[in-house]
């Protein structure tokens, strides 16, 4: 099978999901109406409600739901093979996650631009919203513990790329105040920016001296340093300890003097990225080598694949960013398709690349059944596969492949950083908005809010213990943080078809793929919680929390669908 | 359409999707300080002492515009003072 007929084949599939499927659910489930007042014309205010251009819209809501997520998930997924993994990100993609998004951004539209958790509340309860801010908070917990394990392992993987990585954060700084907050344009110092970040990562690719390996200062892998750690352990802990103090001063400064600026730089990386992987696909036309399908007998695929690939196929975080800021920008209610339905399906296309990157790195199949010896290894070396791999499409365009594998880690870097600093953030809104509804003023405060938020991760990312010691295990969250992502998924598909019944249209569309991520997130955590965690009593209790709130919704669901009054949304027109 | 337009509009695009959420973000912070500039102006109707509401009365013609969409803001339908009667 080679890599270009797998993409082609899986963008087909995506495009008649688009054209077809999403046409029909546009004008016969959702019944979207051209003549509706938009909540961007009722309420514009020229900040949070501005009417957009759908394209520009969907542009935007692309790059900001693209992130490390959609490549790391199927990149370990692969494990059991390329079809499961392909067939679940395609048919995830048309059935669920467009369904998902797509109402996730009507819903809102048609009640005011309100946030999911906010009509969570006006659909079925006060108990609701809580159970949604506590999902949310343990979701964004775990998403900042995973990639500061992540970004910690890929700077002692590939030190060529650390200082790429550090020197975009003056570059970002300068451009916040010296353009940004002067009203300039940008783009031409965010490119000016991003060509001096790659200028350095190719220069430290051949010069050790500007490679910033800790292991080697420290004195190589076997070295044994303070209290029994040794150098690599070491590093880890170092690196931890700088990205959380950065990551703690970055979510607590204004917007503008970072973290925008920086986003501005890594949404040209988004595109740098798909460009040259697709470019470099046709012009290298790799085989893939992953086996079709692989029997294991340590992780069975069912249920794991659909937890393992969360974002990709669908992800529950979307619906926190179609209905916080899209729906307030939709100019026309027409538009929601292209924007909910279309950022899935772009969202699909990164899992995609991702799937092909890693199918085509090995030269046989003998060498990708080395690589993936075991579940726990595709965890832990699936990122960095990618980035191998990815490094591997890039040479088809004369990409030298060690500065593209430094530039490839740079951009992984990048996504897993924004989404650590975009992740605090939002946890501090969440630990200040618990605080009001349960009456903890301390907890309103913002340093107070984001020290718990940056303790809790930190403490997450060390606890896991594994025979490689401090922080080895921290690849163990990964699975958990599907599982929650899933949960929140199953919880914005309950609502959409409660919204549907009680307008009396058809909501098996959104009802049959709740029933299924919800049942497959049970099942993965009794299996997992039963087997693979049985010990580590931070993962059983954690685990056990995440099936308690999944427990909780089948109930309110349960409750709902058999009390169903029928009563519509006051305002709902 | 030459060539060198569709490049300048392709890049003009490129260029409002990134500043979407920027924009927002810095008209919000310019909200704010004009909220709080406000709300000095007009404490005496929450029973602050202000110092300079004498001097305020001076700005009352400037302000009379963003002064509606501001009581609006903060969730008055009507104009809260006597003074102003802008609805």
């Amino acid at each position: 099978m080679s890599g270009i007929l797998l993409a082609i084949l899986g963008m087909i599939v995506l495009a008649f999901g688009y054209r077809f499927y999403s046409k029909y659910i546009a004008r016969h489930i959702y019944r979207l109406d051209p003549n509706f007042q938009t909540p961007a014309h009722q309420y514009n205010d020229g900040v949070d409600f501005v009417p957009t251009r759908k394209s520009v819209l969907w542009a935007h809501h692309f790059t900001s739901i693209a992130g490390a997520a959609p490549i790391m998930g199927p990149a370990i997924a692969v494990y059991w093979g390329w079809l499961p993994a392909f067939l679940w990100v395609i048919l995830g993609t048309v059935f669920a996650a467009g369904v998902h998004d797509f109402g996730a951004l009507v819903i809102s539209a048609r009640n005011k631009g309100r946030s999911i958790g906010t009509l969570a509340n006006r659909l079925i309860g006060r108990r609701a919203k809580l159970l949604f801010l506590f999902i949310i908070l343990l979701l964004l917990v775990m998403v900042v513990a995973v990639f500061g394990w992540v970004i910690a392992n890929l700077f002692i993987t590939y030190p060529a790329s650390v200082l790429s990585v550090l020197i975009q954060i003056p570059l970002a700084v300068i451009i916040g105040v010296y353009f940004l907050r002067r009203g300039k344009g940008m783009l031409l110092p965010s490119i000016i920016a991003l060509v001096v970040m790659y200028g350095t990562a190719v220069l430290s690719t051949y010069i050790p001296a500007l490679q910033i390996d800790l292991v080697q200062y420290l004195g190589g892998e076997d070295a044994t340093i303070a209290f029994g750690l040794d150098a690599v352990t070491m590093s880890f802990l170092i690196w931890l300890l700088i990205l959380f103090a950065y990551v703690y001063v970055a979510s607590t400064l204004p917007v503008w003097k970072l973290l925008q600026p920086r986003d501005y730089i890594n949404a040209h990386q988004t595109f740098v990225g798909l460009t040259i992987f697709l470019i470099g696909l046709l012009f290298l036309n790799p085989e893939v080598t992953a086996p079709t399908t692989r029997s294991v007998d340590d992780v069975s695929w069912l249920p794991l694949l659909f937890i393992t690939i969360a974002c990709g196929a669908v992800s529950g975080f979307h619906s926190l960013v179609a209905s916080g800021t899209s729906s307030k920008q939709l100019n026309k209610e027409t538009d929601a398709r292209l924007v909910g339905y279309g950022g899935a399906v772009g969202e699909g296309v990164v899992a995609l690349i991702s799937i092909i990157a890693v199918g085509t790195l090995f030269a046989t199949t003998d060498d990708f059944l080395a690589a993936y010896p075991s579940f726990n290894v595709a965890n832990e070396e699936g990122l960095g596969n990618f980035i191998e791999g990815a490094a591997q499409l890039a040479t088809g365009l004369f990409v030298p492949e060690a500065i593209a594998q430094t530039i490839a880690a740079v951009i992984v870097v990048s996504f897993a950083a924004t989404t650590m600093d975009t992740g605090t953030r939002l946890m501090r809104y969440i630990i200040s908005e618990l605080g009001r509804e349960y009456k903890a003023v301390t907890l309103t405060k913002k340093h107070v809010a984001t020290s718990i938020a940056v303790g809790a991760s930190f403490i997450l990312v060390l606890l896991p213990e594994e025979e490689r010691g401090l922080g080895g295990g921290g690849y163990i969250l990964w699975p958990l943080f599907g599982t929650t992502n899933q949960l929140l998924a199953g919880i914005v598909l309950m609502l959409i078809s409660i919204w549907l019944i009680r307008q009396g249209r058809n909501f098996l569309i959104s009802f049959i793929p709740m029933v299924f991520l919800i049942v497959m997130t049970v099942f993965a955590l009794i299996t997992q919680i039963s087997t693979e965690w049985w010990g580590d009593w931070l993962l059983v209790v954690l685990g056990s929390i995440v099936l308690v709130f999944a427990m909780w919704i089948i109930l309110e669901a349960y409750v709902l669908f058999k009390n169903e009054r029928g009563e519509k949304l006051e305002d709902d027109q | 359409m030459g060539l060198k337009d569709q490049l300048s509009r392709a890049l003009a695009f490129y260029d409002e999707v990134l500043r979407l959420p920027h924009r927002a973000e810095i008209k919000r912070e310019l909200r704010d300080e004009n909220d709080i500039f406000y709300l000095l102006s007009f404490s005496e109707m929450l029973g602050l002492p202000n110092p300079v509401s004498y001097y305020t009365l001076e700005l009352y013609p400037e302000m009379i515009e963003d002064f509606h969409d501001w009581h609006l803001r903060m969730g008055m339908e009507k104009s809260p003072l006597d003074g102003i009667r802008c609805c």
